[in-house]
């Protein structure tokens, strides 16, 4: 039996935990061992992304403490997978003590859609979910490869319609502080963003990351929309 | 918005939302950004091997880069060889004062320009006018904006933000005649001048795609034939160019013709690929030694090849140096949901979209350009377009890093100080987490917050933000196991 360590992320233990407990659901069901390593806290990405490195080097190297015995990372998240894989071995590049370990634990780290398809080869986990749904991709998953795998996890959820959405592939406008700090283009690219979702005629728009969720989730219930946002662990947790 | 597209260096943020309040500025960047990425992907879903080749272009500058002193110089000889003069300028003054002491010594009145960015960067129109020499775009695009008095909004097109309309207006005015709004009668009214201008002048300014340094060749990428006009007709031809255009060798060219055209527009080629090494030559010529005859037929009397630094030496000895790669096709504009939603005089420089964010603060400064580094998502849309896979992201993200040094916000660093503190204590990170719970709870309504206050009001102004989740998945956790 395969065991995995659950990488909840900040925002998704915080503001999505069902986000969580279906990914545990989920992987249970296809036989995997879940443990939740309870000290973990944040990957340190928005340090990153806001230029305070050294902070997020001594977020980074919590992380890697607390991933350390973990045979496999498994987070439902494209954008925190991004940062361990591709920063944080940039981060610690020439470090002779956490280099490696950097490389180590980016090596074994899977977002939900990329361990499913791509380590466990399994494109059909048994979900149903009755719905019509539309998928929004997650930035992230530009920056990792994985244009297609969440939609090729999605076709195969019996009773689920998937209609197509107009720029799928365009960022929502998040961007953590450039949401904050941009309001009137971040929410002429959200309100777009939304606007493309009612338009296709979904009931539910499907999504890998939470900091999308929060976004689309936020401005549809701004414009008073019925449109729900779900992350794809739940809609592939669901029987 | 006509403050915008006249003035540089104006504050980002009433220039971006101008931007945004703009009706036909938002449709023509649709429409345009639409048309060119669909180009884009087109052109190189048809290119067998187009990773390999974005690797190998990679590559090629990245060599070049690491010896740039000596490919510059390489490139200096073989201009001289074949009868050019190479001129340095370390930084827009000294370019400027370059072009126009050539015209001075050589009593130009008249000159016609190809579409050049880099004369864009160092203000050259202006500082010849000053001189008395009548400066005349003869790039269609730039022709409209010069005869506006406007800046470039996009690298290939510089016009975007104008439409048949405003062409129509601003053409009618300034050549007092009475032209429809019809694409073809513009374009017609433009040929008729232009032709008259390209004939009168004495002086062509052009820029440089690229430069072959074992040959002395320059080359540029043009659509509209005015590009050769500009380099053949006038006696002088002045050629500006950055000195990171510069290539190895005559082999190396090809890899990046096929990714100029196919990124900036979609065309495999685009419809002029001119090649210039040194003036019109006469007898004895290379020409001649290969039994062809007396020499060129047509061609300037001197070439003319400015070298301009401008800061690039200093961003060579820096984590931004690849930034330099940039060649300028403009497809991360076109990817960009940000430049596509707000144009590109909101930036404020001579460069637009992502690259400009990294290019503006890097040529002129941070300080100056506090919003540009942050003016992004980060969503890579940028570098999955970038024909040379430019981190974009990276170098955004390194200049919000150079600007903790240069310009600390005491906020942010508290802020994101606390934050870590937390991040690196669980068991406080987990109180504090139940705090901000207990804080809101009064103001959740049906698991949303309607408004932030502080810093979080950007968020609200736009939507309702999400709730702490009544139990965290920590809490939750417990149950599961």
């Amino acid at each position: 039996m395969k065991q995995v360590s659950l990488m909840i992320t900040c925002l998704g233990d915080v503001f999505f935990p069902q986000a969580g407990t279906a990914t545990v659901r989920l992987l249970r069901r296809l036989g995997i061992d879940v443990e939740f390593p309870a000290s973990q806290t944040c990957c340190g990405q928005p340090h990153f992304n806001s230029g305070f490195h050294d902070h997020a080097r001594d977020l980074a190297k919590h992380t890697i403490e607390v991933f350390r015995r973990a045979a496999l990372v498994v987070t439902p998240s494209g954008s925190c997978a991004a940062m361990v894989k591709l920063e944080y071995p940039e981060l610690f590049h020439g470090d002779p003590v956490w280099g490696p370990r950097a490389q180590d634990l980016a090596h074994r780290t899977h977002e939900l859609s990329d361990f499913l398809v791509n380590v466990l080869k399994m494109e059909d986990v048994g979900a149903r979910f009755e719905g019509k749904a539309t998928y929004h991709m997650a930035c992230h998953l530009r920056g990792l490869g994985l244009r297609t795998e969440p939609e090729r996890l999605l076709r195969h959820v019996k009773g689920l319609e998937l209609l197509p959405l107009e720029r799928f592939d365009e960022c929502c406008g998040f961007g953590g502080s450039f949401a904050v700090r941009f309001p009137e283009i971040s929410g002429a690219m959200v309100g777009d963003k939304a606007g493309f979702i009612e338009k296709s005629g979904a009931d539910a728009v499907i999504a890998t990351d939470a900091g999308c969720l929060m976004n689309i989730g936020g401005c549809l219930r701004r414009r008073n929309s019925n449109v729900r946002i779900l992350h794809l662990a739940e809609v592939l947790a669901s029987t | 918005m006509t403050t915008y597209a006249q003035a540089e260096h104006h504050d980002f943020m009433p220039a971006s939302r101008a931007a945004l309040a703009d009706p036909p500025l938002q449709a023509a960047l649709v429409r345009l950004t639409d048309t060119l990425m669909a180009g884009n992907r087109r052109g190189f879903a048809a290119l067998p091997g187009s990773d390999q080749l974005r690797d190998h272009a990679k590559r090629i500058k990245e060599h070049t880069l690491a010896h740039l002193d000596q490919y510059l110089e390489q490139l200096a000889a073989s201009v001289e060889r074949v009868g050019g003069h190479v001129h340095w300028a370390a930084d827009a003054t000294a370019a400027r004062d370059i072009v126009r002491d050539l015209a001075r010594s050589r009593g130009i009145k008249r000159a016609v320009k190809s579409k050049s960015m880099t004369s864009e960067e160092i203000h050259l129109n202006h500082a010849l006018e000053q001189d008395g020499v009548e400066v005349t775009e003869t790039d269609f695009g730039e022709y409209i904006i010069q005869v506006a008095g406007e800046r470039p909004s996009h690298l290939v097109a510089p016009a975007v933000h104008h439409t048949k309309e405003s062409v129509a207006r601003v053409l009618s005015q300034h050549l007092a005649e009475d032209l429809l709004p019809d694409a073809q009668a513009l374009a017609r009214a433009g040929r008729r001048v232009l032709r008259q201008k390209f004939h009168d002048a004495d002086m062509g300014i052009s820029g440089a795609n690229f430069a072959v340094a074992q040959t002395g060749t320059i080359v540029l990428v043009t659509n509209e034939g005015n590009g050769r006009l500009t380099t053949t007709w006038p006696r002088v031809h002045v050629a500006i160019m950055g000195m990171e255009k510069v290539i190895p060798r005559w082999e190396d060219l090809p890899v990046f013709l096929k990714l100029l055209a196919r990124a900036a527009t979609g065309q495999t080629l685009s419809v002029y690929t001119t090649l210039i090494t040194g003036p019109r030559r006469s007898s004895p010529s290379p020409a001649r030694e290969r039994g062809r005859g007396e020499g060129d037929l047509d061609g300037p009397e001197e070439f003319h090849l400015v070298l301009l630094d401008n800061g690039r030496s200093r961003i060579l000895a820096t984590p931004f140096r690849e930034s330099l790669q940039c060649i300028r096709c403009g497809a991360c504009l076109n990817a960009c949901p940000v430049y596509r939603r707000i144009g590109g005089h909101a930036y404020g420089g001579t460069y637009s979209g992502p690259i400009g964010s990294i290019l503006t603060p890097l040529y002129d400064s941070v300080e100056a350009n506090p919003h540009l580094p942050h003016a992004s998502s980060l969503c890579g849309a940028c570098q999955a377009a970038c024909p040379v896979r430019i981190n974009i992201p990276h170098m955004l993200i390194g200049l919000r890093e150079l600007q903790h040094e240069h310009q600390p916000s005491r906020w942010e660093n508290l802020a994101y100080g606390l934050w870590r503190f937390l991040l690196l204590r669980p068991a406080l990170y987990r109180l504090a987490v139940r705090g901000a719970r207990w804080v809101t709870r009064p103001f959740v309504r049906n698991g949303w917050l309607h408004r932030l206050p502080g810093a979080g009001q950007g968020w609200t102004a736009a939507r309702d933000f999400p709730a702490p989740a009544r139990r965290s998945f920590r809490e939750q956790w417990r149950e599961l196991s």
